[in-house]
């Protein structure tokens, strides 16, 4: 499938933990603006994926570009490489390899404008449900320690609008009654939306989404759908989601990317996807194999 | 309950009854044996007068029915959080009592709250690094060693007074707190621990053996505090004039004790508003969540970096001034004063107050230092009892005396 305007290129993606490969020279892209899903059976490398291009695992060869309006990042650089024989005639770029292996990691990509969830949710248990979704807004805050703690205008200020936003983000999650409670007292499917909702409260370029659906009733799941449509409609994001959810993947996205053993084995749109003899055989096994 | 569903009057009386006697029971050695040297006498008019309002009190809760209690369910338990003006007039009076207190209690219990207030400050220091971002620290001591020994030394090297050496000592704490966090950046729990514990006892074993830097064990004197040039001696050591003698006031070694408390009360305050206020800013809210979960934070843009090495150098920070102190109350530091017994005591300050909290963290300190000093008469039993009161502290409110408030955000104009 051709692809004019990528937001992400991820080319010969390769990953192995000891002898196991994990990924094997995965490349595809990610069009601005689009809902792309990658798809497949267990274990086939889908969250190794997520993990390398938010910078939680390190890749052992390949790339991945980030183009966003600001520009284009190398996020493998950016997570701090091993050192190279030509770095040792060039200081420039020893000196910029040896600072991102220092102070590079994964919430630089975060600032680069790649925000994720979990599979399994990660919120701040013990904080309440505003103070996670100011926590994810801390770059774009009034930082400053002395105005904090003199209490400036300046400080007061910002912490409103802060809280303005949050508050905008619970209404469009439907979370506005669950402000100030503990993000561990929440229902199970609020606890799904507040992780969305910090998420975008970073305003991501790129929202990458860990099986959003899983636990969540049918209901549930429509409402989902809309409002993953939603945060590309309404607020520009690219969503680039991982779902088991068939129904849900075929409804919402426009490009589907299918992974097995660590291999992409297709890569097009939902309708093609669906008759694709090598997705079809990876799903429910081929029919001539005994 | 209404007047319908009163129980008979025979069981009320029942009641009352059983209520007196468990309540004669409690009462009857708690204030009717009071001791005299080594033997004691018995005095039972105060039980039985505490033993009869309560069986009073009793037989009219039964009778009349108890008053109607609000239904606490309904009330959201984070609704109204906000300080209400009964709490300021309660932290008003709290203040009030602190401050009057040098001036009527004795010298013997003005130095122990000199203590408990030191023990206030390294609780909250401590508070920020075990408390907030959830790093156990198990060497604290060696910032407050750190503290007291840069003014005893930055007085006797550089010749810096007790003001001068306030921010002196605490920059050098803090940077030792950030030397400490550099190795530890990437452990946790009990390794983080372990690697602590061993920070503390070399910084205690170094400044026991550098003999031409540090005095060994023989330790170094430090001087007196000033203020504003006056000084709190007999006789002007430091080139100032004796507070006394300016005010043309007999000597008395209590002022130096009066004024030591005040200051100490003054930081007490600062710290304690700049930590409260901490805690509703971008960089307590970054220690709690650092807390709470470490691979969330990154994934939404925090320097999990620079957010640990700021929480250990603001606690080493407060740690250093509590030290500063305790070497111009004390006149004098040595290596002893350090052990990890002290870290151990800190950390009991701090999770018995409650992870996170101030005002437990307030509380458990003053608590646990006048503790053993109201315990002197059971000497030999002053380590079990404070070693029962932990493991029933610890049974009954496993989070601490007091429970975490968290902050309430309402949007302002929509409620």
């Amino acid at each position: 499938m051709f692809i004019k305007n990528p937001i992400l290129e991820i080319k010969d993606l390769t990953v192995r933990f000891g002898g196991i490969k994990a990924l094997d020279k995965v490349g595809f892209k990610v069009e601005k603006g689009s809902i792309t899903a990658l798809i497949g059976p267990n274990g086939a490398g889908k969250t190794t994926v997520f993990n390398c291009l938010t910078g939680f695992y390190k890749a052992t060869s390949g790339s991945i570009f980030l183009n966003t309006d600001d520009g284009r990042v190398d996020i493998v650089k950016i997570l701090g490489e091993p050192f190279r024989l030509s770095d040792f005639i060039n200081p420039v770029a020893f000196i910029s390899r040896l600072r991102y292996k220092m102070f590079g990691g994964s919430y630089l990509i975060a600032r680069a404008g790649i925000a994720r969830t979990f599979q399994n949710i990660r919120l701040f248990h013990e904080m309440t449900a505003m103070e996670n979704l100011l926590v994810a807004q801390h770059m774009s805050i009034n930082r400053n320690l002395v105005s904090g703690l003199l209490k400036l205008n300046s400080f007061k200020e910002a912490e409103e609008r802060a809280i303005n936003k949050a508050y905008d983000w619970l209404d469009i999650m439907g979370l506005r009654a669950d402000a100030n409670r503990f993000a561990n007292e929440l229902p199970y499917g609020h606890r799904r939306r507040l992780e969305i909702a910090r998420a975008m409260c970073t305003d991501p370029a790129l929202i990458c989404l860990d099986e959003p659906a899983a636990g969540l009733n049918p209901r549930e799941t429509d409402e989902l759908s809309m409002l993953v449509r939603r945060l590309r409609d309404e607020f520009n994001t690219t969503v680039f989601i991982i779902e088991h959810d068939m129904t849900l993947v075929m409804d919402i996205s426009e490009h589907v990317v299918v992974l097995n053993y660590g291999q992409v084995i297709a890569n097009n749109d939902p309708e093609s996807i669906r008759r694709d003899k090598a997705v079809l055989s990876a799903y429910l096994g081929t029919g001539n194999d005994d | 309950m209404t007047v319908s569903s009163r129980p008979p009057l025979v069981l009320i009386l029942k009641d009352s009854l059983i209520a007196g006697a468990i309540s004669l029971v409690i009462f009857g050695p708690i204030c009717g044996i009071i001791l005299d040297g080594y033997t004691f006498n018995t005095d039972f008019k105060i039980p039985l007068i505490l033993t009869s309002i309560v069986t009073a009190g009793r037989f009219f809760f039964s009778f009349f029915g108890l008053p109607k209690l609000p239904d606490l369910s309904r009330i959201h338990p984070l609704a109204n959080r906000k300080p209400t003006v009964p709490d300021k007039i309660f932290l008003g009076i709290v203040f009030a009592v602190f401050l009057i207190f040098p001036f009527v209690g004795s010298k013997y219990w003005l130095t122990v709250m000199i203590l408990a207030l030191i023990y206030v400050l390294l609780g909250l220091g401590l508070n920020i690094v075990v408390g907030l971002a959830g790093l156990l620290d198990l060497g604290f001591v060696a910032f407050y060693a750190v503290g007291a020994y840069g003014y005893a030394l930055g007085y006797q090297y550089l010749g810096l007074g007790f003001w001068g050496s306030l921010p002196f000592s605490a920059l050098i704490a803090a940077t030792f707190g950030a030397i400490l966090g550099f190795p530890v950046l990437r452990m946790h729990g009990d390794y983080l621990a372990i690697v602590t514990l061993g920070f503390g006892e070399i910084i205690r074993i170094v400044l026991n053996n550098w003999l031409e830097f540090t005095g060994g064990p023989n330790g170094v004197g430090a001087p007196l505090p000033t203020l504003f040039g006056l000084e709190f001696s007999r006789r002007a050591k430091q080139g100032g004039t004796p507070f006394h003698e300016y005010f043309n006031i007999g000597y008395s070694s209590t002022y130096k004790y009066i004024f030591i408390y005040l200051a100490l009360l003054f930081f007490v305050v600062v710290i304690i508003t700049a930590v409260s206020r901490l805690k509703k800013m971008p960089l307590g809210r970054a220690w709690e969540a650092l807390r709470e979960d470490e691979v969330a934070c990154r994934s939404l843009g925090l320097n999990h970096v620079a957010t640990k090495l700021s929480a250990f150098s603001m606690g080493a920070m407060i740690g250093g001034i509590g030290g500063v102190f305790f070497a111009a109350y004390q006149g004098f530091v040595n290596p002893s004063s350090f052990t990890f017994f002290e870290s151990a005591l800190i950390l009991a300050v701090v999770v018995l107050g409650g992870l996170g909290s101030t005002v437990g963290v307030v509380t458990a300190a003053v608590i646990l230092t006048i503790l053993p000093e109201a315990l002197r008469d059971f000497a030999g039993f002053r380590v079990l009892i404070f070693g029962i009161l932990m493991v029933l502290m610890m049974i009954w409110r496993p989070k601490g005396l007091i429970k975490v408030k968290r902050p309430v955000f309402l949007q302002k104009g929509k409620g």
